[in-house]
C-alpha cells in the first residue's frame, strides 16, 4: 500500500498530450533496502527510451514496475492514462485483483534477459498461445498474425521449430515476436542481448532497431549496448543507486554527461 | 590387430550367476512339493481373474485420486498462505507416516467410531446427508481410499519438486503475457513439470499395484484376497502364491511398456 498519494493534478490525465508511460514518485524497497527512489519519468508515444547505468542502478526493477511484475511502495504508474496494477479510491492506491491485473499487463509486452520462451512449445505455440488464451483471438487468424510477426523478425519457416533447436539470438527474436502478438502500447526490453554471444547480439539489435526506427513502438529498453543507445534511442537515461541521475539525447548523456557518475561509468564502460 | 584385455574375474563371475539361475530354476521347477498343475489349474479360474480385476480397478481408480489429490495438495503446498501451506505439509506428515496396513485397517473399521456420515449447516437443525457408515465404507471404498490418501501423500512431494523444477523465468514470462496464475499452471508449469514428474510417478503405480495386496487384510477381494481364499480350502498356500506372483509381474510388464512410451512422447524437444 502506496502512503503517498500521486499528485491530484495528474490523476485523470485526459489530455491528449499525455505520455504513453509515466512514472511518478516512484519509491520501491526491499525490505528496508529503498531500491527506487522517487522516479520520475515520462516516456511519449513512438519513443524508444534507453534506461542505462551500472548493475545494481535499479534499472531493471523501475522496468519492471511498469508491467506490474514488481509492487511499488509509493507513487505511481501510468500506461496510457490508466494506473498500472493499482486503482485510486478516495486518494488512496488499492492493489488489483489478480484478473484485473493481468488484464491491464496485456498492454505491455516485455522481453526478458534469458528470453524465457515456453520450451514445450513450438515457435509458432509460443507467438500465438498468449493471443488465443488470453485475449481469446480466433486460432487461424492468431496463428496467421504469429507467423507475419515471425517473417518481420526474420524466422519466416521456423514455425514449427522448438526453442531448444534454435540458437539464442533467434530465440530472442521469437521472444520480441511473442510480445508483439499480444498489440502492446509499450514495449520494455530487459537486457535482451545481455545472454548472448557476441556474434549474435547484433541481430537482435537490427529487428528492435527495425521496430524503433520503422514501427513506431514505444520502447523502453534497460541495455548495455551504448552503441543502440546511441543509435536507437531517442532519450537516455542514467540511473545510478535507484535514482535518474542525469538524461537526455543520447548524444548528450553518453557524449557529454554533466554528472560525476556518468561520467565515471561511461568510461568504465567504454573504455 | 588389437588384442582387448581380458577380463577374467569379470567371465568367472558371469559363470557362476549363470550357474547360480540354472541351478534355482531347476530346483523349484522339479521340486515335487510345488504343484505346478496347480498353478496352471488356477491361473485363468474365473475367481483368479475376478481378482486380478479387482486389483486393477481398484490401483487405477486408487492412482487416479491420488494424483489429482497430490497436485492440490503440492499447489496448496507452495502456497504463499501459510495457513494453507502448513495444512498441506501435514498432510503430507500424516499420510506418509501411518504405515499403509495401519491406515487400511483403521478404515476398514470406520464403522467402529463413526457410526454415521452426517453433513449439515452448523448452527442450525438443517441436516444435507446423513447415511450410516456400514452402508458408505464397503470394504472396496476403505481399500481406494486407504490407498489413494497414503498415495496422494507420497505423490504430492514429486508433483511440488517436479513444479519447483520450472524457473521463475517461465512464470515471469507467463504473467507478463497477462496469464493469472492458474492459467499459468495448466498451460506452462503443469506441463513442464509432467517430464520431471512422470518417470517417479511410474514407481508410484507399480508401488499402488503391489499396495493393493495390503487390502487382503480387510477382505478387499483383491487378487491376493482371492488367492488365500482359494488356499484356505486346498492348502495350496505356495501355489496360489504363485499364481498372484505372476499376475502382478504381467501387469508390470505391461505397465512399463506403456510408461516407456508416454516418457519418450513427453520427452525433451
Amino acid at each position: 500500500m502506496s502512503d503517498r498519494i500521486p499528485n491530484p493534478a495528474n490523476d485523470e490525465a485526459p489530455d491528449a498530450a499525455r505520455p504513453m508511460v509515466h512514472i511518478q514518485h516512484v519509491d520501491k524497497w526491499y525490505g528496508n533496502n529503498q531500491v527506487l527512489h522517487d522516479i520520475d519519468l515520462a516516456v511519449e508515444e513512438g519513443e524508444t527510451v534507453c534506461l542505462v547505468g551500472p548493475s545494481g542502478s535499479g534499472k531493471s526493477t523501475l522496468l519492471r514496475c511498469v508491467n506490474h511484475l514488481e509492487e511499488i511502495g509509493a507513487g505511481s504508474v501510468w500506461v496510457d492514462g490508466e494506473l498500472v496494477g493499482y486503482r485510486l479510491r478516495n486518494g488512496r492506491l488499492h492493489e488489483l485483483r489478480e484478473a484485473e491485473a493481468c488484464r491491464k499487463r496485456v498492454e505491455v509486452g516485455m522481453v526478458f534477459q534469458h528470453f524465457n520462451l515456453f520450451p514445450h512449445m513450438t515457435v509458432l505455440e509460443n507467438v500465438s498461445f498468449a493471443p488465443i488464451t488470453v485475449k481469446n483471438e480466433n486460432k487461424a487468424e492468431a496463428r496467421a498474425y504469429a507467423t507475419s510477426l515471425l517473417g518481420r523478425v526474420g524466422l519466416a519457416g521456423r514455425e514449427g521449430s522448438y526453442p531448444s533447436q534454435l540458437s539464442g539470438g533467434q530465440q530472442q527474436r521469437v521472444a520480441i515476436a511473442r510480445a508483439l502478438a499480444m498489440r502492446p502500447k509499450v514495449m520494455l526490453f530487459d537486457e535482451p542481448t545481455s545472454a548472448l554471444d557476441p556474434e549474435l547480439v547484433g541481430e537482435v539489435l537490427a529487428v528492435m532497431k527495425d521496430l524503433a526506427l520503422t514501427g513506431g513502438v514505444t520502447m523502453l529498453v534497460v541495455t548495455h549496448e551504448m552503441g543502440f543507445a546511441r543509435e536507437v534511442g531517442d532519450r537516455v537515461v542514467f540511473m545510478d543507486a535507484g535514482r535518474i541521475v542525469e538524461q537526455g539525447p543520447p548524444a548528450q548523456v553518453l557524449g557529454d554527461p554533466q554528472h560525476e557518475r556518468t561520467k565515471a561509468f561511461l568510461s568504465a564502460v567504454l573504455r | 590387430m588389437v588384442v582387448p584385455v581380458r577380463h577374467y574375474g569379470r567371465m568367472i563371475f558371469a559363470v557362476i550367476v549363470v550357474l547360480a539361475v540354472i541351478g534355482t530354476v531347476y530346483s523349484i521347477a522339479t521340486n515335487p512339493n510345488f504343484e505346478w498343475s496347480v498353478v496352471a489349474e488356477f491361473l485363468f479360474s474365473p475367481s483368479i481373474l475376478r481378482g486380478l480385476g479387482s486389483t486393477l480397478v481398484i490401483t487405477i481408480v486408487s492412482m487416479a485420486i491420488a494424483v489429482v489429490l497430490a497436485v492440490v495438495i503440492a499447489v496448496m503446498r507452495i502456497s504463499p498462505s501459510r495457513i494453507i501451506s502448513s495444512v498441506a505439509a501435514f498432510y503430507v506428515f500424516v499420510f506418509r507416516g501411518i504405515p499403509l496396513i495401519v491406515l487400511l485397517i483403521l478404515l476398514g473399521n470406520l464403522g467402529l467410531f463413526l457410526k454415521s456420515i452426517t453433513i449439515g449447516i452448523p448452527g442450525t437443525q438443517v441436516v444435507l446427508i446423513d447415511v450410516p457408515i456400514s452402508e458408505v465404507i464397503t470394504p472396496f471404498v476403505a481399500s481406494v481410499a486407504g490407498l489413494s490418501l497414503a498415495g496422494a501423500a507420497y505423490m504430492a512431494e514429486i508433483v511440488r519438486s517436479g513444479l519447483l523444477a520450472i524457473g521463475r523465468g517461465q512464470r515471469e514470462a507467463a504473467k507478463a503475457l497477462g496469464l493469472t496464475s492458474s492459467r499459468t499452471l495448466r498451460f506452462i508449469v503443469l506441463p513442464q513439470a509432467l517430464r520431471v514428474i512422470l518417470p517417479p510417478m511410474g514407481n508410484e503405480f507399480i508401488g499402488m499395484l503391489k499396495a493393493s495386496a495390503i487390502v487382503s487384510v480387510i477382505a478387499g477381494g483383491d487378487l491376493l484376497t482371492v488367492a488365500q481364499g482359494i488356499a484356505g480350502t486346498n492348502y495350496r498356500t505356495i501355489e496360489l502364491l504363485i499364481v498372484a506372483t505372476i499376475w502382478y509381474l504381467l501387469v508390470i510388464i505391461v505397465f512399463s511398456i506403456g510408461q516407456y512410451l508416454l516418457e519418450r512422447r513427453t520427452a525433451e524437444k
